[in-house]
């Protein structure tokens, strides 16, 4: 911890001199050349540097930045004419037809609703959950059974998504499951179709996602409050303040950025779902669909499995934008409220 | 000493430790039982499981899931084989292109560094969609049908590129880098000698998370691969759980199928592919915890 803060006490100051530097150094380039040839006299300077970046934006440029201009085809009739540029550029244009197809089936309005809806209920959760269990984690007497603790709420977050499937399966199965077989069957309750009833499914779906992800946001929150300086607490406790006080007032509000942070960043994914989740732990089953077609699930069917691919791009090119805008909305509100929280 | 009497005395009381404890083995009940119960199936002998359903203390053991594994899984081998493959190399892979981007972004004299930091960055915020990433890899760079396709998609991830970014900034400082470049080294020199010597810990918590990343996949193959061949040992697991209801859905993907449908997995045997899934993360949970909890610390300090 040590080390990091003067680490960063040296890194500010570095930074400060390189300022300075870098208004002589510019100053003097400006009378030599114009700005243009900037870009090109840095190039011939730092190649070296250029050449480690390179593999890395031809990743970014195929992976991120060439769909994105596919967004175009949404708003086209996609066929397939030779090749991608040939395709993309000679598909008929049908503008927002295929939103239009889109907005009016009745999954448009459920997948939205769901996805809002789910990722609320995260966020909250998320939000209180993992802030107030790591609190106790870290004022439990006994640190090493803290220690025990904190390994293995963090377990589940290393298992993919298809193993929690296959354990929501063993507890859900309807001729075998452990909760029909062995729960329901001895206090006489007939068994449950877990896997043909909506109406268990947001409670199950919000159950798996605490489960997969709270030892996870426990650990950074205790490594947060691992970072806050003991003397606070001391001299809390020499006032006369008691145990919830100084939570209250030295805990919370340290852990304050940390928690806008975090926050920001799931409402700037609210319109994006884990496909996971939503997919893979119901196990695709249609009759479920009320209470688990999110936004991804129906874009991933509608190309997989429908092949659909004006209604995928549509979905998924209405998700793109409107979550582009909440995440803008949501760091411009935090700018206004608390300038350093803020993502960008 | 009064300091310490002051901590000793500034503790949760006697009560509420013991009610918070109960509450915490409570939750670590939870977090484990439900692994505990998919191995507990895995032991169990068919017959336990038809009469009595999935237990936690299986009526009746029976190593049975495993010996038909070694003795006729090789699809199941197979694809773990392929796990492993795609998870080392992308590994190495990822590591290699994620430490180079974040080197030039950590040096404060290189003067584009928040252009191309924004230029990793915006792709965080909007993306093109399913369906355009999808043609890019089917028809633009048409590499889904080589396992090429479950590594590649993966390789740049500039979550871990920040974090790199800032185990660079916080242990390298700018002065050794720049007393080598008095002596003569040039920049690659001093990278791979100098910088990433000093940076382990950074290459080892996102090497971890690539590890991670890669083994867990199942939806690169979900959305590309078609081949059965080519299936990884989490999209296999996928395929065996969901075969039944595929074949009742009149799926297109059935004629991939046939082959593991000819030997559908009994119950026990599904679970122990998702035990043997499990295994390596289980073995290397101890690096990883230690080395996520130095990741997220770095993270969490902002990236």
């Amino acid at each position: 911890m040590q080390d990091s803060c003067i680490a960063f006490a040296w890194l500010f100051s570095a930074k400060r001199c390189d300022k300075q530097m870098d208004v002589v150094v510019s100053s003097a380039a400006e009378v030599k050349r114009k700005k243009k040839t900037g870009f090109f006299h840095e190039l011939r300077k730092n190649w070296p540097l250029f050449i480690m970046l390179l593999p890395g934006v031809i990743i970014l440029i195929i992976n991120n930045y060439i769909p994105m201009f596919g967004v175009i085809i949404a708003f086209k009739k996609y066929r397939f004419h030779g090749n991608f540029i040939n395709s993309v550029i000679k598909s008929e244009w049908v503008g927002f037809r295929n939103f239009e197809f889109f907005i009016k089936t009745p999954y448009a309005w459920q997948m939205t609703r769901n996805t809002l809806l789910y990722n609320l209920a995260f966020i909250l959760l998320d939000l209180i959950i993992p802030v107030a269990f790591a609190i106790i984690l870290s004022e439990l007497r006994n640190k090493r059974l803290s220690k025990v603790y904190q390994s293995v709420a963090f377990l589940p977050y290393f298992l993919s998504w298809i193993v929690v499937s296959y354990l929501a399966y063993s507890m859900f199965s309807l001729q075998n499951g452990f909760i029909n077989n062995n729960v329901l069957k001895p206090l006489g309750i007939p068994a449950v179709e877990w896997y043909s009833e909506p109406k268990y499914w947001p409670f199950i779906l919000v159950f798996f996602h605490l489960w997969k992800y709270t030892g996870y946001n426990i650990v950074v929150y205790l490594a947060a409050i691992a970072g806050i300086d003991p003397e606070y607490y001391e001299a809390a406790a020499i006032d006369g303040a008691t145990k919830w006080q100084q939570i209250r007032h030295i805990t919370v509000p340290m852990l304050r950025n940390l928690m806008i942070i975090m926050t920001l960043l799931a409402v700037g994914r609210i319109f994006n779902a884990d496909i996971g989740l939503f997919y893979n732990v119901p196990r695709n089953s249609g009759s479920l669909q009320p209470a688990t077609q999110v936004i991804d699930t129906y874009v991933y069917t509608a190309l997989r499995n429908t092949n659909d691919i004006g209604m995928s791009s549509a979905a998924g090119t209405y998700q793109a934008v409107v979550g582009c805008i909440t995440v803008f909305t949501a760091n411009l509100i935090v700018r206004k409220i608390d300038k350093d929280s803020a993502l960008f | 000493m009064s300091a310490k009497r002051v901590r000793k005395q500034n503790e949760i009381s006697m009560v509420s430790n013991v009610i918070f404890n109960i509450l915490f083995i409570i939750i670590s009940v939870i977090c484990i039982a439900p692994v505990v119960l998919v191995l507990a199936i895995s032991v169990s002998s068919e017959t336990s499981i038809r009469e009595h359903g999935y237990q936690f203390f299986p009526s009746e053991f029976s190593g049975e899931a495993y010996a038909y594994l070694m003795r006729a899984g090789d699809a199941i081998w197979r694809a773990y084989g392929i796990s492993i493959f795609v998870t080392v190399v992308g590994t190495l892979l990822s590591l290699c292109v994620i430490t180079m981007y974040a080197y030039p972004l950590s040096r404060s004299s290189f003067k584009y560094r928040n252009k191309f930091a924004f230029f990793a960055f915006f792709t965080m915020i909007f993306g093109g969609g399913l369906v355009p990433w999808y043609i890019v890899y089917t028809q633009l760079i048409p590499i889904s049908k080589t396992v090429w396709i479950m590594i590649v998609p993966y390789l740049m991830n500039t979550w871990y590129m920040m974090i790199m970014r800032t185990f660079y900034k916080t242990t390298v400082p700018e002065s050794i880098i720049e007393s080598a470049r008095i002596d003569g080294a040039g920049e690659f020199r001093t990278f791979f000698t100098i910088v990433l010597p000093l940076c382990k810990a950074g290459l080892a918590t996102v090497g971890l998370f690539c590890t991670l990343g890669y083994w867990n996949d199942f939806y690169l193959p979900m959305v590309f691969v078609n081949d059965s061949k080519n299936y990884n040992i989490q999209y296999l697991m996928y395929q065996t759980l969901v075969a039944v209801q595929n074949l009742l859905n009149n799926s297109n993907q059935i004629s991939n199928l046939t082959e593991i449908l000819a030997n559908l997995p009994s119950e026990s045997l599904r679970m122990a592919i998702a035990i043997l899934s499990i295994g390596p993360i289980v073995l290397a949970y101890p690096f990883f915890q230690k080395y996520f909890v130095k990741g997220l610390t770095v993270g969490a300090v902002k990236g």
